[in-house]
């Protein structure tokens, strides 16, 4: 990005904290775009710095005792915390059940952290432990470790939930950028920026003509049908923060090759799309909570997106592009109107504009 | 929302394409003023589309870019001190102003909210009787009716809390002082279809008169745009130059005359500087003495400001369609959207923006 050096070196031999346009945190370095990218890069990463975490995975994955893990984790502080289509509990399991689906693993367990603020009605932290209950339930994992903190009111929004969990990667499962290839497909397993849509309207008070729902589900039956069908699926992302646009670049990033995907395949709904050219905002840059990218070889693109289809929520799954040698690290799309374009990274937050 | 379709359909931009390809015999160069356009012509490829003869170049109707900095910074003035609230459409948080951004005042604990309707800023007041509630009207006619029914209501409310830190600019002066510039290289205008469907487009007559220049009022989807520039093809090949509605499914000719008549009741025209061109006679709106009251610069002191503009920026250059984003030496470098130096950078209208965004 910028000519000069990462780190500075004058403040003397303590490690210095690294250069940054910024010198406070802002909403933007969560969001899952570039300031998001550059704190893993510049702060976490070279501190850190060990095999597993350098791969920049959902999920760390790792052998022990002849038995290949997936571990991952992530915090959920979304407002409000119930929306139409799920809660804030939901959203945690699904969540992380996801990320472990896609490193290729079975979720097996789950820990929850609550950071609950003062002052929350315990109906509603009632409502929420009934639904990560359903939500496990569903999703065939178990809840078994936690913990509570309770902060003074105002010091936190509501509640705030983390949730770590454990899987088990099948022998021959391997997902990885690094696997892709020059051909293969990219699936993309149903109808984009549902989650983000939602949680804006809700959150501004905007309606719309119909009403929009969070796309919140857990992907791993979905995934396991997939790799019971082709075990050489190259890689999966859950397209979440940063939206599908985000995933892709990572990938295309990660695997040194190009993307060219097909706007007019890609699975959207009128109301969302319209939403979306209301607000200025791209749906391709909006959050997921149900969705899953997959490159797959071309021989077997047919018969997993056919799986995909089959399941609950990948009935509206498409084959959006493909991966090509040439432009290593871009994604670049065919429009609508027949045009190419380069899809690039999220950068800051999306914000609606003026007119 | 299926209505739009036929207006992102390939075989009509090929059509499209195909006519403009036919009827071009020698270079042209045309302006699209307003900035939808601009990243409606980058987030589709339009370029792609139309032959090397043909020249786009990015007008001034970006209004987050076009703000002064002198605004940006009475804002971030406005929006530190404890007694305030300050609302703003989202892409006005992170225009760099002389020393910090709006969501740098907003992550320090400054009240700064980003609204969607500036209704929005006006309930705000209501729900907030012990603060002062500022909304940032920036924009260009498109805008100014919302904006402007702000201060109405506050008006009609009785609300003693609400302020509207008005930088309101028009299109009409800035063709007009883009026209008039030594060195112009603009042949034809795609007029702001969305501005027209206030204004009406009665207005650019004796523009497209006194410069000889086709003036195309256009809307904003790719197929509108090709026809746009089709049409202006057309009068530049047969040398001539009117004004011509190719927006006609939204804009009418006198324009919304209650959104008129709320305009004339809530603003005065008054001069405007223009970040990146400088003062323009007339070029804006400014709250009228009968409102006075509404004024957040009336209302608030800031004191003296002074301002930083970044030298290796040229984003006037760029805002007068002299020079492409791509020409200046911070593009991509220095200057990125996370980190803007000038306000193209920053919203996705902005020219700099729109090239950074879609690769050019």
């Amino acid at each position: 990005m910028s000519d000069k050096p990462d780190i500075d070196l004058s403040g003397g031999f303590a490690c210095p904290i690294p250069k940054s346009e910024y010198d406070k945190v802002l909403l933007a370095h969560g969001g899952g775009g570039t300031l998001s990218s550059q704190l893993i890069q510049k702060m976490f990463l070279p501190q850190f710095d060990n095999p597993m975490l350098n791969l920049e995975h959902d999920g760390a994955v790792f052998e022990t005792g002849g038995a290949r893990l997936a571990f991952s984790t992530d915090s959920y502080v979304v407002q409000p915390i119930f929306f139409p289509g799920g809660d804030i509990g939901e959203l945690a399991v699904n969540g992380t059940v996801n990320d472990l689906a896609m490193c290729g693993a079975k979720p097996l367990y789950l820990s929850v952290g609550f950071i609950i603020e003062e002052g929350l009605p315990l109906d509603d932290l009632w409502r929420i432990v009934l639904s990560m209950k359903t939500a496990a339930d569903k999703a065939g994992v178990q809840i078994v470790t936690g913990d509570t903190k309770v902060v003074d009111r105002g010091k936190g929004d509501k509640i705030f939930i983390n949730t770590s969990g454990v899987g088990v990667i099948e022998e021959g499962v391997n997902s990885s950028p690094k696997n892709c290839r020059p051909g293969d497909k990219i699936l993309l397993s149903g109808r984009i920026a549902e989650h983000g849509v939602t949680i804006m309207s809700a959150r501004e008070g905007l309606e719309f003509e119909s009403a929009v729902q969070s796309d919140s589900a857990p992907l791993n039956k979905m995934v396991e049908e997939m790799l019971a069908v082709s075990k050489n699926i190259r890689v999966l992302r859950d397209p979440t923060r940063g939206g599908v646009s985000s995933a892709l670049n990572e990938i295309a990033s990660a695997a040194g090759m190009g993307m060219l995907i097909d706007e007019t395949k890609i699975p959207i709904t009128e109301t969302v799309r319209a939403a979306c050219d209301i607000l200025g905002l791209d749906p391709l840059y909006i959050a997921n909570e149900g969705k899953l990218l997959a490159v797959v070889p071309a021989e077997d693109a047919e018969a997993v997106l056919a799986v995909m289809r089959k399941n609950e929520f990948g009935r509206h799954a498409a084959m959006i592009g493909e991966v090509l040698e040439e432009n290593s690290g871009r994604v670049v799309m065919k429009t609508s109107i027949g045009s190419k374009r380069v899809v690039d990274m999220l950068s800051g937050e999306q914000l609606p504009r003026i007119c | 929302m299926k209505y739009k379709d036929e207006y992102r359909d390939a075989t009509a931009a090929r059509n499209l394409s195909g006519a403009i390809r036919k009827s071009v015999s020698k270079p042209w160069t045309i302006m699209e003023i307003c900035g939808g356009q601009t990243h409606a012509i980058m987030k589709y490829g339009l370029e792609d589309l139309l032959p090397e003869e043909i020249t786009l170049v990015h007008g001034p109707g970006c209004p987050v870019c076009v703000t002064p900095l002198e605004m940006i910074d009475k804002a971030i003035a406005i929006a530190k001190r404890n007694d305030v609230i300050f609302t703003s459409y989202g892409d006005m948080l992170r225009v760099p102003g002389s020393d910090e951004d709006l969501l740098s005042v907003k992550a320090n604990g400054g009240d700064v909210r980003m609204v969607y309707s500036p209704m929005d800023a006006v309930t705000i007041a209501e729900e907030n009787p012990d603060k002062k509630v500022v909304f940032f009207g920036v924009g260009f006619e498109t805008t100014a009716p919302g904006n402007g029914m702000t201060v109405a209501q506050a008006h009609k409310r009785g609300l003693t809390n609400f302020s509207l830190l008005c930088s309101h600019v028009l299109v009409p002066p800035a063709i007009e002082a883009i026209l008039s510039m030594e060195g112009t290289q603009v042949q034809g205008f795609l007029a702001a279809g969305h501005v027209c469907t206030v204004m009406g487009y009665e207005e650019y007559l004796p523009l497209a008169e006194k410069f000889k220049v086709p003036i195309i009022v256009t809307g904003f989807e790719p197929v509108d745009i090709l026809h746009g520039i089709y049409l202006c093809v057309q009068q530049l090949e047969a040398g001539r130059f009117e004004v011509e509605n190719q927006y006609s499914r939204v804009v009418r000719k006198e324009g919304n005359p209650a959104a008129k008549a709320l305009l004339a009741d809530v603003f005065d025209v008054v001069d405007r500087k223009w970040r990146g061109i400088g003062r323009i006679p007339e070029s804006g709106f400014g709250i009228s003495e009968k409102y006075a009251a509404y004024d957040a610069e009336r209302i608030f002191d800031v004191g003296d400001i002074k301002v930083n503009e970044p030298e290796v920026c040229i984003a006037g250059a760029v805002l007068q369609g002299l020079r492409k984003p791509e020409e200046c030496a911070a593009f991509g470098k220095e200057c990125t959207p996370e980190h803007p130096l000038g306000a193209p950078m920053v919203s996705s209208e902005g020219a700099c923006a729109a090239y950074f965004h879609y690769g050019k």
